[in-house]
């Protein structure tokens, strides 16, 4: 982890917002009202009107069914233009939202799960939003589904990590300490966009700020392995960490992703490796980093795949090296990985230096060409 | 600091073939290059053609008064071996890590022309800023604005890119490219030793020199990865003996004697491999041992000055040998201690061995002792390793009283390619032919 660290899916975030705010400024030709009414049930999502004026929209949403239900309006890479959570059974709710002349979803979601019940709709008028190739398209919303499940598999796993804390059971809580990260790690940059959860989930010790309560994995590192020991304050901890990754869960799917921001984040992936896992600062009282690195790579390699058929087009031959290299460090790691069918790795402390000196080759041999990722992204 | 001695020379007065000349056409700076676009480059290139031609055959001497100017980057000869010694130094060893012979060719290809931008000053790539916002730059750019401050980048070959199984070099390594046996006192660390490849960068700012060799790592990454490099900050033997003889960490001059730039005969008896030497593809090219040589610093400084005179063999003053008065004047050996270490490190001593000094003083702070990290960063270029550096450290292990003083920590050797011709040209084409 990082602390405050402005990641490029931060600053995608940022124009992003930026973008909106511009669509406000476009002179509205609604016309009416300009209402749209959707009739939300347990299993329809109806919209009034499938094409209206680009400009300030105001959704009228009535829930129907038996189910709490959500709303969103969405970009046809499903990132989301706003959203509105808890329209309980029978009530009603306003949204507002600037759209610029383009294409959009809107989505119910009953039970307030899944990918929800989808309408197209387009807003129309002068102006349109850029378009984006299918491919940029498919890639974007093919993670924003990855890192979504990535959270949605770390809660049971967490939960189990919590459990065995809760209930003192140190053996049971070291065993369920890296596997309960590894979603997480997948996805460090998505996670880290959210800038306070980061801080609260998976910070290390020397990363506080004066004043700065020390919650999260690591404390949990520390007193397992480095203590031995679960005293009552960790059992705290231990509850405080799920409800921040149920924080975690809920908001990760609304984050701001583009082709480059994934592009930037599978490099940002290979960077977590080179400064906190390679050194074994990250999970320096488990030595455990190597699960951590295998997570990173895997995240990073699920961006990389996704993109593929978009940069395999603009440079074939980077796409050649990426495959190069991320086969060759995934053969580097499988090294320490004694139980094939298991995901455990060799305890970074019995790594040699020669080893490390090895490994962090192999990084900077993928993540030197995958910096250039963007850049083919955007051709 | 051993070999580091003032009497490896075979030639003491200057009958120098020529004088040292400028780079012709002042080096433009890297950011006048920028702004120029595409004519910069066009006249960087013209600039190091048309200085090679009126250099003609000999070494590229600078002088140092014309720091910030440009080397020629071709010629028969690699730079950095016979050029006037800049001020700086940035030297990496690299293990090749592709299997690939055709990768590694290409890799050769694109350091090359790195280092000829980077040697004219320019920036490699596409440059250090004005690309797109979500990429990183081609050039890191901290050298941005600097002028090309005598940049040299000198490759050598070591003996492992010659195994057997690898690139199907193993009939082109060069007898003279020998394993280097362990000599008495050494202490060895692998980390800071070997190598496949190595980049010696000089220059008279720093920065312009560790930037050229981080552009190499760059470019390399997959292909290479840095086993080890050393920084060093002050010449410790010129090639320039017309100019102020500089002094090593022990506060003694050092390279009075050395093979000069300029001394055509001397460069091609004892440094540059000739055609009959046996391995063809080396033809122009020389031979390189490096060596770290850590000194123990504060015992050194408590070293009475009779003593420490004696040990090297010349007053710390002047840097005159016993009982000379001037520095050039000719030693007379048998007048200096057995053991003093100018006496053994002479050719007189050694039946004519003599090596092209370059070595830098180094300082990496300090050691967990809070002893100062420091010493010389030992270069030497000769013919035949053989019959170089190997006789001259054999005595010197064996007899030199500055052993007491200093400890080998590092060591490598590497066959120098002769230097690119011309800009279809690339370092290591007749290794690879």
């Amino acid at each position: 982890m990082r602390p405050a660290r402005l990641t490029v899916v931060t600053a995608a975030a940022v124009v992003a917002a930026l973008t909106a705010v511009t669509g406000c400024s476009e002179k509205s030709d609604a016309s009416g009202d300009g209402t749209i009414k959707v009739a939300a049930s347990d299993s329809a999502c109806e919209v009034s009107t499938k094409e209206f004026p680009a400009g300030k929209v105001t959704i009228e949403v009535e829930n129907k069914g038996s189910k709490v239900t959500e709303l969103y309006v969405l970009f046809p890479d499903d990132r989301i233009v706003t959203e509105r959570e808890n329209i309980g059974p029978g009530t009603k709710a306003t949204i507002t939202a600037e759209l610029k002349a383009g294409d959009y979803e809107i989505a119910c979601k009953p039970g307030m799960k899944g990918d929800g019940i989808r309408q197209a709709v387009k807003a129309t008028g002068a102006g349109t939003v850029e378009k984006r190739s299918p491919e940029a398209d498919a890639a974007v919303a093919a993670y924003r589904k990855y890192v979504q499940e990535q959270a949605d598999e770390t809660i049971p796993k967490a939960q189990a990590f919590a459990d065995a804390v809760k209930a003192g059971d140190v053996e049971a809580a070291k065993k369920a300490y890296a596997p309960s990260r590894i979603g997480w790690e997948r996805t460090e940059p998505v996670a880290e966009s959210f800038g306070d959860i980061d801080p609260k989930v998976d910070v290390r010790e020397d990363g506080l700020e004066p004043n700065q309560e020390w919650t999260g994995w690591h404390k949990l590192e520390k007193s397992l392995f480095a203590d031995n020991k679960i005293d009552d304050a960790d059992k705290k901890l231990a509850e405080t960490l799920m409800a921040d990754l149920a924080v975690w869960q809920k908001k990760v799917g609304q984050a701001e992703i583009t082709p480059t921001s994934m592009a930037n984040g599978a490099k940002e992936l290979l960077d977590e490796v080179a400064t906190g896992k390679v050194t074994g600062e990250e999970e320096r009282y488990s030595h455990t980093d190597l699960v951590d690195f295998k997570a990173n790579v895997e995240g990073a390699e699920k961006a990389y795949e996704l993109l593929k058929p978009v940069t395999s087009k603009t440079d074939p031959a980077l796409t050649a090296e990426l495959d190069k290299q991320f086969a060759a460090l995934n053969n580097l790691l499988e090294k320490y990985r004694p139980n094939k069918a298991a995901y455990e790795f060799t305890s970074y402390d019995k790594v040699g230096e020669p080893e490390r000196k090895e490994l962090s080759d192999g990084v900077n041999a993928l993540a030197e060409p995958l910096s250039k990722l963007a850049a083919a992204v955007a051709k | 600091m051993s070999e580091s001695v003032s009497e490896q020379d075979g030639a003491p007065d200057g009958a120098h073939d020529g004088a040292p000349e400028q780079a012709g056409p002042g080096a433009p700076s890297r950011r006048a290059v920028l702004g120029w676009g595409g004519a910069g480059l066009a006249l960087g290139a013209a600039a190091a053609g048309g200085t090679a031609i009126a250099l003609g055959s000999g070494p590229d001497m600078v002088s140092a008064a014309a720091a910030g100017a440009a080397v020629p980057f071709h010629g028969e000869h690699q730079a950095g071996i016979a050029s006037a010694v800049q001020d700086r130094l940035h030297f990496a060893a690299f293990d090749v890590k592709t299997k690939d012979r055709g990768e590694l060719i290409q890799l050769l290809k694109d350091w090359t022309e790195a280092a000829r931008l980077m040697t004219a000053g320019q920036p490699v790539g596409e440059g250090g800023y004005g690309g797109l916002p979500e990429a990183p730059p081609d050039d890191t750019g901290e050298a941005l604005g600097l002028k090309a401050s005598r940049l040299t980048l000198t490759i050598g070959f070591g003996p492992g890119l010659f195994a057997k199984g690898r690139f199907g070099l193993e009939g082109k390594r060069p007898g003279a490219l020998i394993d280097l046996e362990l000599f008495p006192g050494d202490n060895l660390d692998p980390a800071r030793s070997g190598g496949d490849l190595c980049v010696q960068a000089c220059a008279d700012d720093p920065q312009v020199a560790v930037h050229a060799i981080r552009q190499l790592a760059r470019i390399g990454f997959g292909k290479t990865a840095v086993r080890w490099s050393q920084l060093g900050f002050g010449k410790t033997s010129s090639t320039t003996p017309d100019e102020q003889t500089p002094r090593n960490m022990m506060g003694f001059k050092d390279g009075t004697r050395n093979i000069s730039g300029t001394d055509k005969a001397a460069l091609d008896k004892h440094v540059w491999v000739g055609a009959g030497d046996g391995s063809d593809w080396l033809t122009g090219g020389s031979y390189l041992v490096a060596r770290r040589i850590r000194m123990n610093i504060e015992t050194w400084d408590r070293t009475p000055l009779g003593e420490q005179e004696d040990i090297f063999g010349r007053d710390k003053g002047e840097g005159a040998p016993v009982g000379k008065s001037k520095e050039r004047d000719e030693p007379f050996l048998k007048a200096m201690k057995p053991e003093a270490h100018v006496r053994l490190a002479h050719p007189d001593t050694n039946d004519g061995a003599t090596i092209l000094r370059r070595g830098y003083s180094f300082t990496d702070g300090t050691d967990g002792l809070g002893r100062l990290d420091a010493g010389l960063f030992f270069l030497a270029y000769q013919r035949d390793v053989r019959t170089g550096f190997v006789p001259i450290q054999r005595r010197l292990a064996k007899s030199d009283v500055l052993n007491e003083y200093i400890q080998h920590v590092g060591s490598a050797v590497f066959a120098v390619p002769p230097g690119v011709r011309d800009k279809d040209d690339w370092w290591g084409r007749a290794l690879f032919a």
